[in-house]
This record gives C-alpha cells, structure tokens and sequence, in this order.
C-alpha cells in the first residue's frame, strides 16, 4: 500500500465516518436501519451547492483552498437544512409507524421507498448531470514519504476531528446527550425518568442530517455532486456503523476511517470497480467475527 | 370501595380501564382514592393487573376510559415525561436504572428537569439519602448489586420531590434483609409526607410497612382497608383466588 492510498484513504473515511455517525445514531436510538440516511448526504451537497450558485459571491479561491469564503457558510445552512430534512421526513412518515408500534421491517422498507423518492427528487430538480463547487486546481502539499494531501484535503481531516469532538462532548457533558444515551438504552425508562423522548428522536434526526449534509459537501468538493452520491456511500456508510458498534460515535468515524483505507487499498491493488467490494468485504467479515462491532457490546 | 378516612387525596382514580389492546383491558374499571401522605400496598395474585394499573397511572400504558388526577391536575392522557415534571415519580419492577450510564449521570438525568439552581441540591440530598451511591458516583451503573441498584431507582426517582411515588415490585430478586432495608427506605420517604404506592407480590413483607392495602383480582378491585391483620385475613387467600365476593373496608 503506498504512502498516497492512506491518505486517500483517510480523508474519504472521514466522509464515511460523518456519514455513519448519524447511522449509528438512528440505528441505536430508533432502532432501525434507515436506508434513506444517503440522500441526507446528497441534498445537504445540493442544498450547499443551491445557496452557492443563488447567491453567486465570495467564489474566488480563499487562501490555498479551492472554494471562496461563500462555501464554509453554505455549508453551516445545508446542514441546518439538511437536518430539518431529516426531521421533516420523520415527521412525514417514520412517527407514524413509530406510533402504530410498526414493526422494524416495515421502517427499514419504508426508508427505502424515501431514499427512493429523495433521489428521484434531486433528479428532477437538478437532473442527473455531475455537477461541481469549483473547478479550481489545486497544489498538494508534500510532507514527506510520498504523502501529499491537498489543502482542501487537510481542512476535510481538521474538520472531521472538530465535529467528531464536539458531537462526543454533547454526547458526554450535555443533558441532551445523557438523554440520548439514556433513550438508546431503555426509551421506557428514559419516559419515567422525565425524558422528552420526542425531543431526543427530533435531535437525533437534526444531528444526522446535519452530518450527513458535512459529509456531502465534502464529498462534492473531493468529487462531484450527483444525485446518486449518497445511495452510492450507503453500503459503506452501514459497514463502518457496524465495524465501529451500534451507537457509537467513535466507533462510527473509526470503523469509516478502516472502511476508507481499505477502500484506497482496494482501488490501489484490484482496480477502482472493486472500491464497493471492500466495503462489503468488511461488512461481512465483521458480521461473521465480530458481530457487536469495535466498540459494542455483545447482545445476548 | 370504601374511601372512609381518606383525606385530602393525592391521587385520585375513577373508572380507570386499560391496557395494552383496546379490546383487551387488564385493568377493568378501576376505582381508588390515595389520601396525602397514604403508604399503599397494592396486591393480587399473577395477572390481576396490578403492574398495569401502575403503568397506566404513570402514562405508559394507554388508558382507554376513566378518569385520573394528580392532586387537583386532571392527567389522564399526559406523556410519561410530563408526569414527572408533575410530581409523579414511577420506578419499574426491572432495568430500572440505566446501567451504561454513571451513578452521577443516572441522577443528573433526572435533576434535569428541575430549574437549574435546583439540580446540584437535589443530586447531594439523594447521596446523602444513600451514601453507598455517594461515594461510587462516577462508576457505571450496571456494575452495581440487586439492592444497591434499587435504592439508585428510588434515589432517581426522588429527585424530582414528588408528591406521589408508585414502585413495581422493589423487592423482586432481592435478599429478605435486602427487602427490609428497601420497605424502610420507603418508609423514611413515606415519613417524610411522599405519597408511596407499592406494587407487590410479597404480601406479608408488604403488609408489615404500609398502612393500607389494595386487592387487584382480574383488573377489579377487591378490597381497600387497613394493611394491619389484612395478612391474617381468611378471606385475603379467597380474594388471590378470586372467590371472594364482598369488598371489605
């Protein structure tokens, strides 16, 4: 593996990593795998992309990177956008089955049929052609041993460590947070012990969105924009939530992080087709070994 | 039913039917009046929908028809959550405290809903209250024993000064002298003019601290009185069984 496939590795597991955060996080606390959680990713980089192209100011490159000062801002609004998506969504359709006692089946069906008509959404609004924040060139930096990160990269890795801190401190230090993990573990006794847990579902879907929507922008500005850009990301969006361990935020961006290495390896030694194949190879190996994850505990 | 000597009530039932299907009631037209300050045993035998009459009152099992009042406040209906902000604490029979969760953070869960000023307070009076949790407060919660993991339950749901407190079956997979110390605990907070409801299935441990007794068979009442020779009571084992026709006061 040359030096060059960690660091692709490393910045697109950082992507994977946001992404699976809210994952895990729906996963644990709602108890269902919503596949819908992709076109988070893709409407949070058109939201940003929207604002962007509306707006049309602050595009000239800023310092070394290849986005103007407009974009950072474009992207706090798509993810606020983003999150009030995912709650609109729950709104819409998942409250419902949550309130009839809908069995799992039944959600995990459902997410499909929205991611289905997310994207189809996207499509017609914004057709399916590849779209771009910039096409600015950039200079990578060389730090030595062959590894050369663009500045656009090393922002994407500063900014992955940032959120993943902040989103451990509110889990952590924060009654939100403690109410989260309280849900997580007994939603019934969360209620009696005067837990809103309305209020924790709406904050978990706004976390995830607004994630989601971080990871989209990055993925456009790494990328391309195209409405199938989260549906792509989901196979490994659900094996890092899985390698990390249910409910896990470091779990999440660790087992994103070992998802996008083994990914690059993949690209670097097969063939760039094989990039999905990796993704599903850790799936399955950790289902097979490990099935509680990194960082889970196993459920007798 | 009699409500003879009852004062001014806590608690206030009436024509309370529930449970988890709406055509399917366990709790049958349930009518009870808890006085301030009242310490209750409510008993029956397995089934006779005690532990969902206790649900019901505390919003986690739909209540199909009836009325229920907390003090003056009508709160048939209200969320679970809002019950507590109203002074109706609940503490399940079992995963009673949240076990991946630090003693500290289990407290402060609850402190939350109090003003802010409040929280620290409260948390120290509840590790005063139970100075076994006071001194491990930043170990998880699931690495504590049966009896310690009950007095946590009943620390937590004290915090929020409540006026009534309803406990499923506290002494379920306890020791007997672990039983006696939780009943004299829920004396002490009965003492101190909390309103205690006690769920049981250990009659005689029951009967020995509360000062009057309820008798559930089939989702209908079958006696309120006294909890003193209730025990002793010939007709207590007909009302288990469900032959006993009378209601006595």
């Amino acid at each position: 593996m040359s030096p060059q496939a960690i660091v692709d590795g490393l910045v697109a597991g950082s992507m994977i990593g946001l992404g699976a955060i809210g994952v895990t996080l729906t996963y644990s606390i709602l108890r269902f795998a919503n596949f819908a959680h992709g076109e988070f990713i893709a409407w949070g980089a058109y939201f940003a992309l929207a604002l962007v192209s509306v707006l049309g100011i602050g595009m000239e490159p800023l310092g070394p990177f290849s986005f103007g000062w407009l974009l950072p801002l474009a992207a706090i609004v798509a993810a606020v956008l983003a999150g009030g998506l995912a709650i609109l969504l729950d709104r819409l359709l998942f409250s419902s089955f949550r309130a009839r006692g809908s069995a799992t089946i039944i959600m995990v069906i459902a997410s499909f049929g929205a991611s289905m008509a997310l994207r189809a959404l996207l499509e017609f609004v914004f057709t399916s052609k590849p779209v771009y924040f910039t096409r600015e060139l950039q200079i990578a930096v060389r730090f030595g041993g062959g590894l050369r990160a663009t500045p656009d990269q090393i922002l994407m890795l500063a900014t992955t460590v940032v959120l993943v801190v902040a989103i451990h401190l509110l889990l952590t230090r924060t009654a939100i947070g403690r109410q989260m993990r309280a849900v997580s573990e007994n939603p019934v006794l969360a209620r009696v012990a005067g837990v809103d847990v309305g209020k924790v579902v709406r904050t978990v879907w706004f976390l995830g969105g607004a994630l989601a929507a971080a990871a989209g922008v990055m993925a456009g500005l790494l990328v391309q924009i195209r409405p199938y850009m989260g549906f792509d990301l989901l196979l490994p969006l659900f094996a890092a939530a899985i390698l990390g361990g249910i409910g896990s935020v470091p779990g999440a961006i660790l087992g994103g992080i070992v998802v996008g290495l083994c990914e690059a390896l993949a690209v670097q030694t097969i063939g760039a087709e094989w990039r999905a194949a990796a993704a599903f190879a850790v799936l399955t190996a950790v289902l097979v070994l490990r099935p509680q994850g990194l960082f889970g505990k196993a459920r007798r | 039913m009699s409500a003879a000597a009852v004062p001014s009530p806590a608690l206030a039932v009436a024509g309370l039917v529930a449970g988890y299907e709406r055509d399917l009631p366990i709790v049958k037209g349930v009518d009870l009046v808890v006085g301030a300050g009242e310490f209750l045993a409510i008993l029956g035998p397995n089934g006779a929908g005690k532990s969902t009459l206790a649900k019901a009152i505390a919003g986690l099992v739909s209540i199909h028809s009836g009325e229920l009042a907390l003090g003056t406040r009508d709160i048939a209906g209200l969320p679970a959550h809002e019950l507590v902000r109203s002074g109706l604490a609940f503490v399940p029979q079992t995963e009673n405290i949240f076990a991946t969760l630090t003693i500290q953070e289990n407290l402060q869960l609850c402190a939350d809903v109090l003003p802010a000023a409040r929280r620290g307070e409260r948390i120290e009076a509840a590790y005063a209250m139970f100075p076994d949790l006071g001194a491990r407060r930043t170990i998880a919660a699931g690495a504590l024993s049966g009896g310690q993991r009950q007095m946590l339950a009943t620390a937590r749901a004290l915090l929020v000064e409540p006026s009534v407190m309803i406990l499923d079956e506290p002494s379920a997979g306890l020791s007997p002298k672990l039983v006696g110390e939780v009943f004299e605990t829920l004396l002490r907070i009965n003492e101190q003019g909390v309103t205690v409801i006690l769920v049981e299935q250990n009659v005689r441990a029951a009967l020995a601290v509360t000062r009057s007794a309820l008798v559930l068979c089939d989702g209908r009442v079958v006696h309120r009185g006294p909890a003193a020779g209730l025990a002793d009571d010939p007709r207590l084992g007909e009302m288990f069984l469900g032959r006993y026709e009378g209601q006595a006061a």
